[in-house]
């Protein structure tokens, strides 16, 4: 499906979540104002609580504005889950009772494909996240970079539009982090998907993403929205391109005050 | 494993040699030895008698499992997917499992009689708190992280208890279950050690009542077997399904 | 979500859970008065309250309640204490532990209490046999649970005692046992319950001396209000000191965050 315009657009979302019991109302996110375009890989960076993950929520259609428009190819997001998303969860949300396969293949089977071609598929999507050979396995029995992959493999293999990634690699070391990051880029080239991807880490954004948005603390704005302009074939190696550096420098410039004002730190010296 | 063999090996040698002396110092006429005791509990294996008042224990017994593990589940399931029904219902529920059901049992003879159905509603009050509880429990406990994969991935509410709810939830109910089965055997007994003709829990006490203590400890042997290996293959059945250990 | 009743707050779910638990009991009352119950099965509610208040104002049965509360408290000091020393030593030992292990797993799944005509024939009719049951039933509660709170210490709390150079038994005391502490009281929790259970019903059966003894006695005389008057009386010290219990393992749950 081709639409001209921005894949995602963004007016004035604003997420208020009403009052309960002692806790008064929480001002989580917004005013927001951003266009997404189609096939581009978005990183949205900023500092703790700032609203990232709601944001993240509204674009899945998990969740809906208080006020403001959000859409998805020109159709409202309202609170439903749009056709065409794919989430990935900070969490694990591998399926214990389920081998890796058949974790790939589940959302596959409760849409009522043919057994041909999910076993297409899944095995393709499978190869394609490098978990050959672990099929059979459950995944207590997987390490957390490879329980990712499988949560990779299951939302890939429906094929979506839209990705959203919220800090998936968060529990992983370094090295892993980058390599993985590899794999997304991978991903994205291959599928031509628009990318989303929520991450902490300044290094990862401006290495993966062609455009990244700096949040402001709570309630999260854009601040800024910083272009990278790297080529579509890029991957980690990119940290030792000399305009590496620049990239987290502007990001940490504008990002710097807000976390400290997150942080709850008085402003010292400058 | 070998090693797990040699020490449930260990382990009954152990209890059997504190048997033996502990019958050899408080006397044999209060606790019979090892020997005697394995001895009358094989004569009674082979007679009728014994075998009509297991039937009458385990008729009760398999009824009350089953009203309780139907009901439990099915109020459990209930209680866990509506969250405001079930925090109201939390206190209240782990008040009754803490009462003594012992109290209720007048309440029960005054409502079924002196009957079959006494004995088999006093199992289920033991066993319906523990498996509802417990049910409940597994399905608050499931990780948000599937709700929201369910929602992701558009599954209707149906769907999404039967694929991915019920599935997360399932250890838990399991042990929920096992429980059950052990504290609805003990209500049963219970019943029949105060009215009732028949059943394992009557023999009991009439051995007591005539001081027959080799038949006392033959048939609290017997008991404690059968529930050590209903006990043990409801375990391995939750190894089996646990498969994420 | 809460309501403003009376300027307090209160939670939605509190409100809904009083008015469950007041709905129940006029309904009770209503079918009790109305006759669909009738007075051989139950009296109504109204009347088990008054009772109760006669029980608790005439003191018929003091010695009774005192029966059974001290034999209470002897069977759940015995099956603490011995049960947290029993623990201790079990976690001490892995191999000891290891061994008796299966014991423990299958102790609640086996009718413990068909021992109970073993123990009347041991020690007669009297309160030993009672407290000893109550002990029984209640001491591998608190021997698992106190396994468990000592298993759950997290290793870096055990080498900071280390590194603070406290001795094993100083590093079991001030460090470990407090550190187990959640654990610890969900065990004395069991363990009271267990043991208060198996005391009302020995005290049923034998019907010597004791609360138990009055209920059975109530149902045996057609004597409806005593009997559930001594009912509600149980359930009410039960609720009490369970809730009580309760409310202490949750603050600890929470001061230390669910470890």
């Amino acid at each position: 499906m081709t639409e001209a315009g921005p894949h995602i657009s963004l007016r004035a979302v604003t997420k208020i979540f009403p009052a309960v019991g002692a806790q008064a109302e929480v001002h989580a996110l917004g005013p927001v104002d951003i266009d997404i375009v189609r096939g581009e890989f978005f990183s949205v960076v900023g500092p703790s609580g700032c609203g990232k993950s709601t944001l993240l929520d509204i674009l899945a259609g998990l969740s809906s504005a208080t006020q403001g428009k959000a859409a998805l190819g020109g159709l409202p997001l309202h609170g439903v889950v749009p056709e065409g998303v794919g989430v990935v969860f900070q969490q694990d949300a591998s399926f214990a009772w389920l081998s890796v396969w058949d974790n790939v293949a589940f959302g596959l089977r409760r849409r009522g494909a043919g057994k041909a071609e999910i076993q297409r598929h899944v095995d393709h999507a499978v190869k394609f996240m490098g978990l050959e050979g672990f099929a059979e396995a459950y995944p207590a029995q997987l390490s957390g970079g490879m329980r990712q992959r499988v949560c990779i493999a299951r939302t890939l293999v429906l094929e979506p539009e839209l990705l959203l990634l919220d800090e998936p690699f968060g529990s992983l070391d370094q090295q892993t982090r980058l390599l993985m990051g590899d794999e997304l880029l991978r991903i994205w080239r291959e599928t031509g998907a628009t990318v989303v991807l929520i991450t902490h880490s300044l290094d990862e954004a401006a290495m993966l993403s062609d455009r990244i948005g700096v949040m402001s603390a709570r309630p999260g704005r854009f601040i800024e929205v910083v272009e990278t302009g790297w080529p579509r074939d890029r991957d980690s190696r990119i940290v030792s391109d000399e305009r590496f550096g620049t990239v987290t420098g502007r990001l940490w410039s504008y990002l710097r005050e807000e976390s400290i004002r997150a942080l709850g730190y008085s402003q010292t010296s400058r | 494993m070998k090693s797990r063999a040699a020490d449930i090996v260990v382990l009954v040698l152990g209890l059997l040699s504190a048997w033996q002396l502990l019958s050899f110092v408080v006397g044999a006429n209060i606790v019979s030895p090892p020997a005697t005791t394995i001895i009358r509990a094989i004569e009674l294996l082979q007679s009728q008698s014994f075998w009509e008042h297991a039937a009458s224990t385990g008729l009760a017994f398999g009824l009350a499992s089953v009203i309780a593990i139907a009901g439990g589940v099915v109020g459990g399931l209930w209680l866990g997917l509506r969250r405001f029904a079930g925090d109201v219902a939390d206190p209240i529920l782990g008040t009754f499992y803490s009462i003594p059901k012992i109290t209720l049992y007048p309440i029960i003879l005054l409502v079924f009689g002196l009957s079959l159905s006494a004995k088999v509603a006093f199992g289920v009050i033991h066993g319906i708190f523990p498996i509802a509880i417990f049910t409940m429990n597994a399905l608050r406990n499931v990780a948000p992280v599937h709700r929201k994969t369910a929602r992701m991935l558009r599954l209707s509410p149906v769907a999404t208890v039967a694929t991915v709810l019920l599935p997360a939830a399932l250890p838990e109910i399991l042990t929920g279950i096992r429980i059950g089965f052990a504290v609805t055997l003990l209500g049963t007994l219970i019943a029949e050690l105060f009215a009732s003709t028949s059943g394992i829990g009557f023999a009991l006490l009439r051995a007591t009542d005539v001081h027959d203590v080799v038949d006392i400890l033959a048939l609290t042997m017997l008991l404690f077997t059968f529930a050590a290996i209903v006990n043990a293959l409801l375990h391995f059945l939750e190894r089996r399904i646990q498969h994420r250990d | 979500m809460s309501v403003g009743v009376a300027g307090l707050q209160v939670s939605r779910t509190a409100v809904a859970r009083t008015a469950l638990i007041l709905g129940a009991f006029v309904a009770l009352e209503v079918l009790c008065r109305v006759q669909i119950i009738d007075r051989i099965t139950m009296i109504p509610p109204t009347e088990m309250l008054s009772s109760l208040g006669r029980i608790l104002v005439t003191g018929r049965f003091n010695e009774d309640i005192a029966f059974t509360i001290w034999n209470t408290m002897a069977a759940i000091a015995i099956a603490v204490v011995g049960g947290f020393f029993i623990g201790a030593l079990l976690h001490a030992v892995p191999r000891l532990r290891r061994t008796v292990e299966p014991l423990l797993s299958a102790y609640y799944a086996v009718p413990i209490f068909v021992f109970y005509p073993l123990l009347v024939v041991a020690f007669g009719v009297g309160r030993a046999a009672l407290i000893a049951m109550g002990a029984l039933f209640g001491i591998v509660a608190m021997v698992v649970n106190t396994m468990l709170g000592l298993d759950r210490v997290p290793a870096v709390i055990v080498k900071t005692a280390s590194i603070m150079k406290l001795g094993p038994w100083l590093s079991l005391v001030l460090v470990r046992l407090p550190a187990a502490a959640p654990h610890l009281v969900t065990g004395v929790k069991l363990a009271v319950a267990y043991s208060v259970i198996a005391i009302v019903a020995g005290e049923f059966i034998l019907a010597t001396a004791g609360m138990g003894k009055r209920i059975a006695f109530g149902y045996n005389d057609f004597d409806n209000p005593t009997m559930y008057g001594m009912l509600l009386l149980l359930l009410a010290l039960v609720m009490i000191v369970n809730g009580a219990l309760s409310l202490w393992e949750r603050r600890l749950h929470r001061r230390f965050g669910q470890q």
